[in-house]
């Protein structure tokens, strides 16, 4: 299950709607071991794509020195489908590397930029095996 | 001429679960060699017949590697290694 404040969900679908039609992706950071998603941190998606995600390298080196400072990981891994359902890609289940990670899809298909309904959805993603998991918002 | 590694969470079952150890080589696909000689099948989830694998990136110190020599990228006594995978899908 993930935990999660709604401000943290609706932080990850303004992003998605306002890089849509491309792919939106980013962290939510937590302290070490404690499971609890709490900073938000929005990243550039690389490949500027509504297709596929990639972190910049030098982006990536910097947020994992920061977190690493900071006694964090990366509790959440989100990122947007723009035109299919919230659910891990083929290519997201071979590339997922954070066993420890809850990996956060949203889908922009039927709101697109706009107001129109969002889907989120949580996965963890082990060994190319991916579970749903059910999302508990908190205050 | 040992370099520290800093490993990632996913490759920690390799070493035992310490994420940072030393490798030593002279350039990058030495030390890699070297790491795989400690931690044997490490190698093998960094590299393939091409080189670095696509989704995989190392840094030396803080530059990314495909960027000095990739394998041959020479590496001095004390030079930190920080290999991340990169956060990436579709």
């Amino acid at each position: 299950m993930l935990t999660i404040r709604g401000e943290l969900i609706d932080a990850m679908a303004a992003h998605a709607r306002a890089d849509h039609p491309d792919e939106a992706c980013g962290v939510i950071a937590g302290p070490d071991g404690s499971g609890r998603p709490e900073r938000f941190i929005p990243m550039v998606n690389a490949a500027r794509s509504p297709t596929f995600y990639e972190f910049d390298s030098a982006d990536l080196l910097r947020l994992y020195r920061e977190m690493d400072d900071r006694d964090e990981e990366p509790v959440v891994i989100y990122h947007s489908h723009t035109a299919t359902e919230a659910y891990p890609s083929r290519t997201d289940i071979s590339y997922a590397s954070e066993p420890g990670a809850h990996y956060v899809l949203v889908s922009t298909r039927e709101c697109g930029s706009g107001d129109g309904p969002v889907e989120v959805r949580s996965f963890r993603i082990i060994d190319g095996v991916v579970t749903e998991e059910p999302i508990e918002i908190v205050a | 001429m040992p370099a520290e590694v800093r490993i990632p969470t996913i490759l920690r079952p390799y070493t035992g679960g310490d994420k940072i150890v030393t490798g030593e080589g002279a350039d990058l696909g030495r030390l890699i060699a070297d790491l795989d000689s400690r931690y044997p099948g490490i190698a093998e989830r960094l590299v393939d017949e091409q080189g670095l694998r696509r989704f995989v990136n190392v840094y030396l110190n803080d530059e990314d590697v495909r960027f000095l020599g990739g394998l041959d990228t020479v590496v001095a006594d004390g030079d930190s290694v920080t290999i991340l995978p990169a956060v990436a899908g579709g």
